[in-house]
């Protein structure tokens, strides 16, 4: 029988399909590298502009008038504190409506608005955050400008980044492991509480950090609620040597912040406090790729452990 | 005169086909019904699956369910144990009688969970939790609120023997039943529902992912079964219904079209439509 073409024509016309996909490698390569190499640029910029900065001085001094004394003690205190309220605020939050959601909501028109209000909430700007923080923690509820408005901030931010990192994991759960579970007479809460949860713990707790490593670098909305740019002292300490061995008083406590103290030394005229700032943002950024490296991690070592 | 006719009767029943009509007789007659299927009906929305089905499941035997993809036979098994209430839109009517009781376990004022908790349910695909082969086995024991480190650990033992899995787990106790090989695992499973003591146990196709090896050892452990418990098990292969079951019904388009012993439905079939499948002319 004879074929549609002969076989020259067939291998004329295969290997032009062949390099149209190796076309596509050597683009998509391109594209990839020109991205990476940005940013790697970026950061080298940033640590060889403040590479005469980096040193213990800097982050156990507070900041100074004088640049080459300036420090970000205050800062990278402030910020972690604001990270702490935010990851305990928003995990448990985020995580309870993930389940809601994703376990118990029957599916009808109630739900449904809830859940693209969820996504739309993602997309909303953060400044807009600022100012309903302003208006609601720090005026409205008496907060002040303290670490625990900025801390509710950021959570209210972070949390449809948490909801839909929790519905996407509780969802990638077979059903069949649900079905086993249902079938030994297990009630709802016993399917989410034993298996559900705790298999999805790998994909939620990836979902809070990525969440985290977007808000420590947020700057609009703790300016909008009043963060300090020079501060010359800590919150109290959350551990004391005494008895109850907590203490509460960081909250109320007024901050600064990392990107803010940034802000802060770019906007000055003198050449020495910009070093400041390039060494203040390479730490900064460090900071959230190390925080993205541990979410890669921990999803490594959950989808070790559990392989559909 | 009595002693010369004893002798023959023992000489008849050593005879095979005297043996295997025996054999039927004393299954008809001496086994008690352990749920009664009624009137049953069933909708998926308004889809009815499952038509008027009247169905006997003799306690202490295994009872087959056959048929064509799409027939209803695991719709009808998943209303044993009420699974279909975990889907929205779906409705029962008519009763699945479970005896002594009399409970009708698809009645709307009958709690799902406490039916689960009385019929266990094995499935198509091996299902074992992410967890220790102990914890999977423990774990219907422990929703029961047992908690005793020794009991337990009995308990499992004795349910792991009971699945033909002890010697080959008892030394993996601690680690991941994931690390089973398949058959292990539906094996596992096994346990796992056994470990509760169930007055039922559904059988959801539970070879058809496994390699001939695994499902000759699931089809021997089945035939094991039915001393202890009740079994009802849905199969595509008819084979396998032949091997195990006492009883086969044949489902057909959501109703239930035929059911006897297994040796009759297999040598000589009432209805038309059952010798059609089972010699392999449709389905």
């Amino acid at each position: 029988m004879a074929a549609v073409m002969t076989i020259e024509e067939l291998r004329h016309g295969l290997s032009r399909r062949k390099h149209l996909d190796k076309l596509f490698v050597v683009v998509g390569l391109l594209i990839l590298m020109s991205c990476l190499g940005l940013l790697a640029l970026l950061f080298l910029d940033l640590v060889r502009d403040g590479a005469s900065r980096f040193g213990w001085d800097f982050l156990t001094q507070f900041p100074s008038r004088k640049a080459e004394r300036a420090g970000i003690l205050s800062a990278w205190v402030g910020t972690s504190m604001i990270m702490l309220v935010t990851a305990v605020v928003s995990l448990p939050v985020g995580v309870a409506a993930g389940i809601y959601l994703e376990e118990y909501a029957p599916k009808n028109w109630f739900t449904g608005i809830i859940e693209i209000n969820v996504t739309n909430l993602a997309g909303v700007p953060s400044i807009v955050y600022g100012l309903l923080a302003l208006g609601l923690f720090v005026y409205q509820f008496g907060f002040g400008q303290s670490v625990l408005s900025a801390g509710l901030t950021l959570a209210l931010l972070i949390l449809p980044i948490i909801i839909v990192g929790t519905r996407e994991s509780l969802r990638a759960v077979p059903k069949a492991i649900r079905e086993a579970a249902y079938g030994l007479g297990a009630t709802r809460w016993e399917v989410t509480k034993d298996h559900v949860l705790p298999y999805s713990t790998g994909g939620i707790l990836t979902g809070l950090i990525l969440g985290l490593s977007r808000a420590i670098g947020e700057t609009a909305p703790i300016i909008t609620i009043g963060a300090l740019s020079f501060i010359a002292f800590l919150p109290g300490s959350p551990v004391t040597g005494e008895f109850p061995f907590l203490n509460w008083d960081w909250l109320w406590s007024e901050f600064t912040a990392m990107p803010i103290q940034i802000f802060n030394w770019v906007s000055r005229p003198d050449q020495a406090f910009q070093q400041n700032a390039a060494a203040a943002a390479a730490i900064l950024l460090g900071m959230t790729l190390a925080m993205n490296a541990i979410a890669i991690y921990i999803r490594y070592r959950f989808r070790k452990k559990i392989n559909w | 005169m009595n002693t010369s006719m004893n002798t023959t009767l023992a000489e008849k029943a050593a005879t095979p086909t005297f043996s295997i009509a025996m054999e039927e007789r004393k299954v008809a007659a001496a086994s008690s019904a352990k749920a009664i299927a009624e009137k049953l009906d069933f909708w998926y929305g308004t889809n009815q699956a499952l038509k008027n089905i009247n169905l006997r499941i003799a306690e202490n035997h295994v009872t087959a369910l056959i048929g064509p993809s799409g027939c209803g036979k695991s719709t009808f098994l998943r209303c044993f144990n009420r699974m279909h209430d975990l889907q929205a839109d779906t409705k029962y009517s008519g009763s699945i009688m479970l005896h002594p009781e009399n409970i009708n376990l698809v009645a709307k004022e009958v709690d799902p969970i406490e039916v689960r908790m009385r019929i266990g349910m094995v499935f198509q695909k091996p299902n074992p939790f992410p967890k220790t082969v102990f914890e999977n086995v423990a774990y219907g024991l422990r929703l029961r609120g047992f908690s005793g480190r020794t009991e337990l650990a009995e308990r499992v033992e004795k349910a792991l023997r009971a699945a033909a899995i002890w010697d080959e787990v008892k030394d993996r106790m601690n680690e991941s039943a994931l690390a089973l090989s398949g058959g292990q695992m539906q094996r596992v499973c096994i346990a796992r529902a056994l470990a509760t003591e169930p007055e039922i146990l559904l059988f959801d196709e539970p070879t058809s992912a496994l390699d001939p090896i695994a499902t000759a050892k699931i089809e021997e452990l089945i035939t094991e079964l039915r001393q202890r418990v009740t079994v009802l098990i849905v199969t595509h292969n008819m084979q396998q219904a032949a091997r195990v079951s006492d009883f086969t019904a044949f489902m057909y388009l959501g109703e239930l079209v035929e059911v006897d012993a297994t040796a009759k439905i297999f040598t000589n079939p009432s209805k038309k439509a059952t010798e059609d499948y089972i010699t392999g002319r449709y389905g």
